[in-house]
């Protein structure tokens, strides 16, 4: 089960800032989940492999030839702080 | 045998990006970003805009294999590709589409010239990923009040070569990055010379202790010297008492050091799991056809050369080190006497062209051909040849012009004889000198026929000249 | 509620901007709150545009919603989301490509849980949709504001995405038609992921044939997505009034404990319909469907943690106050995110760390695999299976929104489609104290003609898809 030190560092590995009242308001309920995943250790998967892809698919490609780009207005279109073309943002530490 | 007093053992993951491909790894943006202005080379998959969605650049597998064979490696007939997930303004996704289980290719070795002879050194694994975008600091990164990022070199394709920690000192990592980016561009999927094309990151640990990964790394000088920068940070830390830490240090390049980037993010844990929007690749069968198509590598060139130009080992190594220069050399060794090409391109011209900070572009296979030739038939000598070679290099021309313009052409034996006849007249106290045992004495008897004929006699044929003339 | 048939009519008689701004004005009035952004310049301008070049592709003037997770250029796409608030893409999803390129008219971006991830259309930043059918009640979810719209009379076809029942869901829950594919079958470009090995885009209509004529625009390969297959198909000429020799398979786990007594007789009934008309049906046997909602919600949280990983405020969307960039990161998520997603986000990164990796990932992944293997079972035997869609009919708004778990049991019944990824079908037929009741027919892979097949026989024989909502 989920104590709050493990939630801190859940919340710091998914970078979601968690105020003193969320992780009061969140643990019961994510500890209550995390009781209902606890079905599935009744399955037996003894030498079943996991099925990562659905459909048998293998090998899809594309081949090495241009197909255009955004121009640059359209790539910077949504950012809200830009510089020179490049876009803003906070210092690194 | 390599004592290896300080117990080093030095890693490298050298990425090489595959900027000879038209496209990036996973969408259709073109590759020739260099000169454009920041991100314009981007689409919504490279841009990590919601809903995109990669597909993979079947070439990019080709020189993935490529490498894998060049590196001795084994080629996986199943790979697959993972998400890295971390966080770091370069990274549109939040997440890197790269390899973990299942890499193209791994299990291989390269030799280099170690401290004590041959080294084989380990290749763990050489698989494929994307590039994140690139980072632009106002000064330095602990210092910059922002970060500024454009995205033209996300995703483009990058082949992440690791190897074992088998190098024992900074000068064998150099080596190793040498040989390495020589391999590669062999394999003619990457040109060195653009910028981002080949990227270090370091481990090193000394004495069996915790290693430091150094990161930023953006030259092989600049590896060997963060790599003798940390022996002797890591030594201070075990002399004062300490211990090395693990962590990851950033190089800088300015100042020579490495720098702490310690911080909360050292606990990483990047929950690879197998990206659900690529297939797996079942690439068996691939790897004979590639195989078949690979250029002649380094090391077999280089005992070609030795083999076909009865030219020395240190020679061919010299002569293959660069791709340019071995071609270089061919081109030059068809036409004209081959072991005099050896010298001439090997010792002199790279010579000349180093100090310069040239590479061997700079200068034309036929007129080294025709500087050979005029060697070879005595009509010039060696000093002239160099002449003609810098002033090639520093004013243009052609060998015919400068030879005529500076009258190189070699001055015929009778007027030697007069030279000689003439300052062992002048200078008659060195003559003296030399027949009572000065050996000495007659450099002075050549310098004065080297004088009168304005350097262009032989030097050693006026010395010969001047022994005849006084009888010995 | 009309008909692309009926409508197609009116347009020859009047015009598609006539109606298209007959839908405007319902959607204006009405107090649903099934669209998030209304297009009306640009929809009566394109209706315009059909109209005056006499345009005949198959959805001509054909006015549609479109769930606001799907990619439109230049329309706000929020995914129901504060931390997408204003975000405009600068590229259309392939599905949106083609509509364009047949003609039909997108009317407005629809309401849903926030990144797809609810049942009920509650967590939405914009508010919950209203059930046409009783506006005290849920629509269902997460595809509730498309569903909401068609049963409304405020939009003829609509498009929404199903994970683990989100078309089919609120389908049912508002008794209309929705169709989930197989895997592959609808390009995922443009989709905004939520979990991507699960989703697919899912249509709405009012009748089998109005779905299948939609699904023939939308389907097909799309080479931008690597999970895109290469399959042709018909759709429509599926549609064929006869299950004579149709071979029912009836899941023995999808009935009884938690299902509604309405809801199992009505689906029962609605066999021995399918019965009279010539199918057969006998019990089977689906023995891991236990495992199949624990097994799902791992595998989604565990994708939906990484791909809501590039919503950082930087390129798109929500940006706060600057600190350093990790914290500041970390601030616009907390403050851009809904609980749902928040806890979502959260469950699913602990499901990938290190340590729980194998417990839970790995552990659900297998348990799909027995999934899929009693579903292959299943189809050696039966050519569909029956089944309700939801447990009960639509439950009321806020009455299972703060107990999660009561809110994962109402996927019981849909989830294990989306992990064999095969397709589903649900279509109305019948009535709980006058709140609509779905059935699901589920197919083979790749089997969409005969759960076509069986729908529209089902809805030929009986009227139930031609009640409408009181006052719509």
């Amino acid at each position: 089960m989920i104590g709050k030190k493990d939630l801190e560092h859940i919340g710091w590995l998914a970078r979601i800032e968690l105020s003193e009242e969320d992780k009061e308001k969140y643990t019961p309920k994510l500890n209550s989940v995390l009781d209902y995943f606890s079905e599935l250790d009744k399955a037996e998967t003894e030498g079943v492999e996991p099925t990562y892809h659905i459909l048998p698919m293998n090998n899809i490609f594309r081949d090495d030839v241009p197909t255009g780009s955004l121009s640059q207005e359209e790539a910077l279109s949504n950012s809200p702080k830009i510089h020179d073309g490049f876009i803003k943002a906070p210092r690194m530490m | 045998m390599y004592e290896n007093p300080d117990g080093v053992m030095i890693g490298l993951e050298v990425h090489v990006q595959l900027n000879k491909l038209k496209t990036k790894v996973f969408c259709g943006c073109s590759t020739d970003y260099h000169n454009d202005p920041p991100n314009s080379h981007v689409c919504p998959v490279c841009l990590g805009l919601p809903g995109s969605l990669p597909v993979i650049n079947k070439k990019a597998v080709e020189a993935a294999i490529k490498i894998g064979l060049a590196l001795n490696c084994k080629v996986e007939e199943h790979t697959q590709f993972y998400r890295k997930n971390y966080y770091y303004p370069d990274l549109p996704k939040g997440f890197q589409i790269t390899q973990y289980d299942f890499p193209i290719s791994s299990g291989g070795y390269i030799t280099i010239e170690g401290e004590d002879g041959e080294l084989k050194v380990g290749i763990t694994r050489a698989h494929m990923e994307e590039d994140p975008g690139r980072l632009v600091h106002e000064g330095t990164i602990d210092k910059s009040k922002y970060t500024l990022i454009d995205y033209n070199r996300s995703g483009m394709a990058l082949i992440e070569i690791v190897s074992d920690p088998d190098m024992r000192s900074p000068k064998e990592a150099r080596r190793y990055l040498d040989k390495l980016r020589n391999i590669v561009e062999y394999l003619d999927i990457f040109d060195g010379d653009l910028e981002g094309a080949l990227r270090v990151d370091a481990n090193i640990s000394i004495m069996g202790g915790q290693r430091a990964e150094i990161k930023n790394i953006s030259s092989h000088k600049g590896a060997e010297r963060a790599l003798l920068f940390e022996i002797v940070r890591q030594k201070n830390v075990l002399r004062r008492g300490g211990v090395v830490v693990q962590e990851t240090r950033h190089f800088d390049e300015a100042r020579e050091i490495t720098i702490s980037m310690r911080s909360k993010e050292e606990a990483h844990d990047y929950r690879y799991f197998p990206e659900p929007d690529l297939v797996p690749l079942r690439i068996s069968g691939w790897a004979p056809a590639i195989k078949a198509t690979l250029p002649e590598l380094p090391d077999a060139r280089r005992m070609r050369f030795v083999e076909q130009y009865g030219i020395t080992d240190d020679h061919a190594k010299a002569l293959t080190s660069e791709l340019k220069l071995a071609i270089f050399y061919e081109d030059v060794a068809k036409k004209a006497d081959p072991k005099m090409a050896a010298v001439w391109v090997c010792d002199v011209l790279k010579g000349e062209l180093n100090y310069r900070d040239l590479t061997v572009d700079a200068f034309k296979k036929e007129h080294m051909h025709t500087i050979i030739e005029l060697l070879a038939g005595k009509k010039i000598t060696e000093d002239g040849a160099v002449d003609i070679i810098r002033t090639l290099l520093d004013k243009g021309g052609s060998p015919d012009e400068i030879v005529k313009e500076k009258g190189l052409l070699k001055v015929e034996g009778d007027i030697v004889a007069t030279a000689a006849e003439e300052a062992i007249k002048e200078n008659p106290q060195a003559v003296t000198d030399y027949m009572a045992g000065k050996e000495k004495a007659l450099n002075s008897l050549v310098g004065a026929v080297m004088k009168k004929t304005k350097g262009r006699a032989d030097a050693r044929a006026a010395r010969e000249m001047l022994l005849g003339k006084l009888g010995q | 509620m009309a008909t692309i048939n009926e409508l197609r009519e009116r347009i020859h008689a009047d015009s598609s901007e006539e109606i298209v701004a007959e839908y405007l004005e319902r959607i204006e009035k009405s107090k649903l709150n099934a669209f998030i952004t209304v297009s009306k310049e640009s929809a009566l301008s394109r209706a315009r545009e059909i109209d005056s070049q006499d345009f005949e592709g198959p959805l001509a003037g054909i006015p549609i919603a479109i769930k606001d997770n799907i990619s439109t250029k230049g329309i706000q796409t929020t995914c129901a989301s504060k931390i997408l608030t204003g975000y405009v893409p600068p590229y259309d999803a392939h599905v949106i490509e083609k509509l364009n390129a047949a003609g039909a008219i997108i009317i407005g971006k629809t309401n849903m849980d926030e990144f797809a991830m609810g049942s009920s259309t509650e967590t939405s930043y914009y508010g919950p949709t209203l059930n046409p059918w009783d506006t005290d009640r849920v629509p269902g979810g997460s595809s509730g504001g498309s569903a909401a719209a068609v049963a409304g009379g405020e939009a003829p076809l609509s498009l929404g995405s199903d994970t683990g029942g989100s078309v089919r869901c609120p389908a049912s829950f508002c008794g209309i038609v929705g169709l989930k594919p197989t895997y592959g079958v609808i390009s995922r470009y443009g989709l905004i992921s939520y979990a991507n090995s699960l989703e697919q885009i899912g249509q709405f209509g009012t009748c089998v044939r109005d779905v299948a004529a939609l699904f023939d625009v939308i389907a097909g390969h799309d080479p931008r997505d690597s999970t895109s297959v290469n399959k042709e198909a018909d759709y429509s000429s599926a549609l064929k009034n006869d299950v004579k020799g149709l071979k029912i398979g009836i899941p023995h786990e999808y009935f009884g404990e938690g299902t509604d007594k309405d809801v199992e007789e009505s689906v029962r009934d609605a066999i021995n319909t399918l019965e009279e008309l010539g199918a057969t049906s006998i019990d089977v046997k689906m023995p891991n469907t236990k495992y199949a909602l624990p097994a799902y919600y791992i595998i989604a949280m565990s994708e939906a943690s990484s791909n809501l990983a590039r919503f950082d405020g930087m390129r798109y969307g929500l940006r706060t106050e600057d600190s350093d960039w990790h914290t500041t990161f970390s601030q616009v998520r907390a403050a851009g995110f809904g609980d749902e997603v928040k806890r979502r986000i959260l469950l699913g990164t602990y499901a990938l760390s290190a340590g729980y990796h194998d417990k839970y990932y790995i552990k659900a992944l297998k348990i799909r695999t027995l999934i899929k293997q009693d579903f292959e079972k299943a189809f050696t035997d039966v050519d569909v299976l029956i089944a309700p869609t939801m447990p009960y009919p639509a439950f009321k708004i806020g009455e299972k929104i703060d107990d999660p778990i009561s809110l994962f049991l109402s996927d019981v019944d849909t989830v294990p489609v989306n992990l064999a990824g095969v397709p589903s079908i649900s279509v109305p037929c019948g009535f709980s104290d006058g709140l609509p009741i779905g059935m699901q027919v589920i197919g083979g892979h790749f089997d969409e003609a005969a759960i076509l097949r069986a729908a529209f026989a089902f809805e030929e024989n009986t009227d139930f898809h031609t009640k409408q909502p009181e006052g719509y």
